[in-house]
């Protein structure tokens, strides 16, 4: 099914957020929100939810702690006990001492980079793939609404963009997406 | 949005829009290159490719073409090591623990810092590695099952830490760097109009779009590698002084490295990014974004960690006559009065005494001042590290075992090769890639920017109101 969209551009962080937010207030569907750095305090506004990145970070940190413990215990207490001046290697915990620095340092490398991981693959960020913001303008100072007709289905193309009117933008630009 | 106090010094000079930040960082990757960057390129370039022939030619030898001999085993190389990963400090701090205190001049200086802790990383990492004199089993460091019938590397080690503190601080540092990369790529990518650029940028930019969510979750996964990245930057620098401090040589068994280390590493990569800024805000005309508060700033951190280590070498000198311990005692008399007196009297004159001048504002405003002081503190850096390492083993328990450590011009190729190299990185880095953090720049505009930051309360700036402003 064929879909309108109205992208209106605006000059102004600030003013895009109050737009925004008289846009909701009377019942309109904000799709997205294009800008070329957070603009804090729009997520709730647009109905954007918080991201749960933080909870796998924390997932991949336990990860880490457990594959160090695991790895350090099969390496020096199992597979190959060392005899340190007739002081031999007999539990895990008598030695954790000497395991707590590698511990900590892959718990780290595993939470950072199995978080960096997920984020490049939630946002479909991955080398090559191509840009979708509406404008080449919304990386440098524009800042861009977009509205799709099949989200307002309450709201005539005229009536949107007569609200669209009083909210200040600098351009208004459509397209018809398939 | 937060409010500023109006007395409190902007961060961004002069009357500059979103637009502005955009074009004043950009412009120096679209213009052409002026020709003093060819010119440092090229010396950079020439250094750099010596110390490779010496590493080349140290590769092929073996390590005794180092000055090492059977007293003194470990001299430059882990010297340059430590200096290296010290100044390589600097970078994560400022991203990580300056964005948790939610201090907004970071900005001004984060990215190209971190580019600095990459560059000194590699450095750092190639000494331990090319000490091994074959390079090719390099790999061994790593916990492979093998066959010597599995033998395992030791985990109780202090240098096996070290490669896991270095290669994690490495990687998690390079993810952080290039996360806030991709928004300021995608800049470039939808502004440079040349085919090739355009392309490069593209796929550097990874199709960021700037959508809300995306912006959702920069904001988060920044602030978790900032949390996790602050603790790895105190255990990376703890880590390389347990190499020492583990061990049981008089001078080196001291509680006291972790912390003293730490404060040293940060001491000297505040240094290294003063001397990098002030160059770099002038060749690249970004003085309105790195100003005399940013090295202010920088300076206040410099004195207070120049202190911490100032404290640490009085507190080791006076414990090593506390503990009674003679072999200590000893260790320590031979440093300041032994036959390395003058690298010790370097050290404590660059380290102790060159930050202390930063009490007086006027000193730690001015801008020559600083660069010489930066040059200074990283000099006296080297020579803690030089002391430390030298001094404790020339004189061995036995007299007949007394040696001094002379380096070959191999040595010196090869420490001064990596500056070399480290310049040659970092000037591609600021020549293509956005120097400051473009994206976050615009986020401290508004709150620290001078033309919106006395304006009267209003969300609109409007003509009248930038107009009012620039009576102040």
């Amino acid at each position: 099914m064929a879909d309108k969209v109205i992208y209106a551009m605006y000059d102004d962080d600030d003013v895009l957020k109050d737009g925004a937010k008289k846009l909701v207030s009377k019942g309109v569907k904000v799709s997205e929100v294009f800008s070329p750095f957070p603009i804090h305090g729009i997520d709730p506004i647009i109905g954007v939810k918080n991201t749960r990145l933080g909870i796998m970070a924390f997932m991949y940190a336990i990860t880490g702690t457990l594959l160090a413990t695991i790895g350090m215990r099969y390496f020096m207490i199992v597979d190959w006990p060392m005899n340190v001046g007739g002081k031999p290697n007999n539990t895990y915990l008598q030695n954790i001492l000497a395991f707590i620095p590698i511990t900590f340092e892959f718990t780290v490398l595993c939470a950072a980079h199995g978080m960096a991981l997920t984020y490049f693959l939630r946002n479909k960020t991955l080398p090559g793939l191509p840009a979708q913001n509406p404008d080449p303008r919304t990386t440098d100072d524009k800042f861009v609404m977009e509205l799709r007709l099949s989200e307002n289905s309450s709201f005539t193309e005229e009536e949107l963009t007569a609200l669209l009117q009083t909210t200040g933008y600098v351009e208004l630009d459509q397209k018809v997406l398939n | 949005m937060h409010k500023e106090s109006a007395i409190r010094e902007p961060l961004i000079l002069g009357h500059k829009t979103y637009g502005d930040i955009t074009s004043d960082v950009c412009k120096p990757i679209e213009d052409k290159a002026p020709k003093m960057w060819y010119i440092l390129f090229g010396i950079a370039l020439v250094i750099g490719l010596y110390g490779v022939g010496c590493i080349f030619y140290l590769l092929g030898t073996g390590i005794g073409v180092w000055g090492l001999n059977k007293t003194i085993g470990w001299a430059w190389d882990i010297t340059n090591f430590v200096w290296w990963v010290g100044i390589g400090h600097a970078g994560t701090l400022i991203s990580a623990v300056l964005l948790l205190f939610r201090q907004k001049w970071r900005m001004a200086i984060n990215r190209s810092a971190e580019a600095m802790t990459i560059f000194a990383v590699f450095m750092a990492g190639m000494f331990p590695l090319i000490h091994m004199g074959r390079l090719w089993v390099g790999y061994w460091t790593l916990p492979l099952p093998n066959q010597f019938g599995s033998l395992w590397v030791n985990f109780n080690s202090p240098l096996l830490w070290d490669v896991f503190a270095i290669s994690t601080y490495l990687s998690v540092s390079v993810v952080f760097w290039y996360i806030g990369l991709i928004p300021d790529f995608a800049t470039l990518r939808d502004r440079v109009k040349r085919p090739i650029p355009k392309k490069m940028y593209s796929i550097l930019s990874f199709g960021w779009s700037g959508r809300a969510k995306n912006w959702n979750r920069f904001e988060l996964v920044s602030l978790v590698l900032a949390g996790l990245a602050t603790p790895l930057v105190f255990s990376v620098h703890s880590i390389v002084s347990f190499d020492f401090a583990t061990s049981v040589i008089p001078g080196w068994h001291t509680t006291i490295f972790p912390p003293y280390f730490v404060a040293g590493a940060v001491f000297s990569g505040f240094a290294m990014v003063q001397t990098l800024m002030l160059v770099m805000r002038k060749a690249m005309r970004l003085e309105a974004y790195i100003h005399t508060r940013h090295v202010e700033y920088m300076n206040i951190v410099i004195m207070v960690t120049g202190s911490i280590v100032g404290t640490a070498y009085i507190t080791e000198l006076f414990i090593s006559w506390y503990s009674g311990v003679e072999y200590e005692a000893y260790a320590f008399i031979n440093r300041f009065s032994g036959p390395y007196w003058w690298a010790y009297w370097s050290m404590m004159t660059c380290n102790v005494i060159s930050p202390q001048l930063m009490w007086f504002k006027p000193l730690r405003r001015s801008l020559l001042f600083t660069f010489i002081i930066s040059i200074v503190v990283n000099i006296g850096m080297w020579f803690e590290r030089y002391v430390i390492i030298v001094s404790s083993i020339h004189r061995d328990y036995l007299p007949s075992s007394w040696s001094m450590h002379y380096p070959s011009h191999i040595d010196l190729g090869v420490y001064v090769g990596t500056i070399g190299l480290f310049f040659v990185f970092f000037l591609l880095f600021a020549r293509f890639f956005p120097v400051l953090p473009i994206a976050e720049l615009k986020t401290i505009l508004k709150s620290s920017g001078e033309s919106y930051k006395n304006a009267p309360d209003t969300h609109h700036h409007s003509e009248e109101s930038h107009n009012n402003n620039n009576q102040h």
